[in-house]
């Protein structure tokens, strides 16, 4: 299945980062399953018209993160979910995004109820339903 | 070097008293689509004129493709393509003759490549060369340009007057190029978002001397932007800050845009007293400006010369 991406330029989000972002969603979102293909790295920016080293630099970067993986001479596929970092760092990358989400809904006068049922909406979007 | 393709140290051209280009040192890794940026005026045309030997530089010297550019040999000049700024054509050629003058003038000429590109911007080998739009003109200095398959592709300002279609065409054929691992494109343009697509490396021109000259990724990570809000007013003076290229003061707010941001400056910035202190995300085209500002001095940007061969 083809990977959809946009790519905006002029953004503040730098053309690697909107890649990343938006390969990262497509897995989460279970719509590239693990063992699927990635287009290579010259066939994907051919079609986006961005340079390959913007691909490959984002590729490189999902691999890192354990997204996906390179398999020697056949491309890039979908990585089997394993976590490679460990819980104080992840807590350490969630936070100030947490952070941001709270500073705006009170911003906004959200009572905590309305901030929970957005956050458990959004949650079961991605197939995590709380125990 | 062969780790360069363009190689110049201390390039320099001055007409009469003006200096255009002032010792600029630049070097253009091979395999790169290097952009080459700059305000109108700030040198770039004349460098690239040098590059090609069309230009006798006043000082210093550039090497193109391992040779001097004064005296580059036949050989080195067959493996250049050039595309001048604004799309000349030879008005009074149709177009199949363009192709065959300009394949009588290079060792290779591959007439499939140069099919493809005139097909993909539409156009048959009967048009005159005077009849032709300017976005028309471009595909056909395009096809000429890439047909001899050059090893190093030097367009000044290939986008100019593009419309958007045209545009991307010519971004698509750019990326096409580069398929081969040896080829090198070096252009000059205003429009960053073209830039931000296709280059990888980077060099900020500014009235003829060189402020920045690094990868794109590089560019955009090393220049940040904070805004600072105080509950009364901002000190009425610009903060001394090393790395500081821009201030803007709006009411309360101080904005900062600051290149090689470390935690020292990040320290710094955290005393000048504001009541909130906001790292903000910038984009290329307000880094770009910011940089290319009127304020301090700005070679912030460029390699450690330690650190180059």
């Amino acid at each position: 299945m083809p990977l959809d991406c946009r790519i905006s330029t002029g953004s503040t989000t730098p053309i690697y980062r909107q890649l990343i972002d938006q390969i990262r969603l497509v897995v989460l979102r279970g719509r590239l399953t693990p063992g699927d293909r990635l287009p290579s790295v010259r066939s994907l920016a051919q079609r986006l018209v961005i340079n390959p080293n913007t691909v490959a630099r984002a590729y490189g970067e999902l691999a890192r993160d354990g997204v996906i993986e390179s398999q020697q001479g056949k491309g890039y596929f979908v990585a089997t979910k394993r976590q490679v970092y460990t819980r104080a760092h992840r807590r350490r990358r969630l936070a100030p995004l947490l952070e941001a989400l709270v500073s705006e809904a009170a911003l906004l006068d959200f009572s905590a109820d309305d901030v929970t049922a957005a956050l458990q909406e959004k949650l079961r979007e991605y197939g995590l339903e709380p125990s | 070097m062969d780790d360069f393709v363009i190689q110049t140290k201390g390039l320099s051209r001055c007409f009469g008293s003006r200096t255009v280009v002032s010792d600029l040192d630049l070097a253009v890794p091979r395999g790169c689509i290097f952009g080459f940026l700059g305000r109108n005026g700030s040198g770039k045309t004349t460098t690239i004129r040098m590059l090609l030997g069309l230009l006798e530089p006043t000082r210093g010297e550039a090497r193109v493709l391992g040779e001097d550019s004064r005296a580059l040999s036949e050989t080195a000049r067959s493996r250049i393509g050039y595309m001048a700024e604004g799309h000349p054509v030879y008005d009074w050629m149709r177009i199949g003759e363009c192709g065959r003058f300009q394949a009588a003038c290079f060792r290779s000429w591959n007439e499939s490549i140069f099919r493809a590109v005139l097909e993909h911007f539409r156009l048959g080998p009967e048009r005159r060369a005077r009849e032709l739009s300017r976005g028309e003109r471009a595909g056909l200095c395009l096809a000429l340009t890439l047909a001899p398959e050059p090893e190093l592709l030097i367009l000044d300002d290939p986008a100019l007057g593009l419309d958007p279609v045209a545009r991307r065409s010519l971004l698509e054929a750019m990326i096409a190029v580069t398929r081969g691992k040896d080829r090198t494109i070096l252009f000059s343009s205003h429009l960053l978002g073209d830039v931000e697509r296709v280059a990888d490396w980077i060099a900020v021109l500014d009235r003829g001397v060189l402020r920045a000259s690094c990868t794109l990724a590089t560019f955009q990570r090393r220049i940040s932007r904070f805004v600072l809000a105080w509950d009364g007013s901002p000190p009425p003076d610009t903060p001394t800050l090393p790395g500081l290229v821009h201030a803007f003061r709006d009411g309360r707010e101080l904005q900062l845009t600051i290149a090689n941001v470390d935690d020292r400056v990040r320290a710094a910035v955290g005393s000048l007293g504001a009541s909130s202190v906001q790292e903000v995300p910038i984009g290329l085209e307000d880094a770009f400006i910011d940089y290319l500002g009127d304020r301090g001095e700005k070679n912030l940007l460029l390699p450690d010369p330690e650190a180059t061969p």
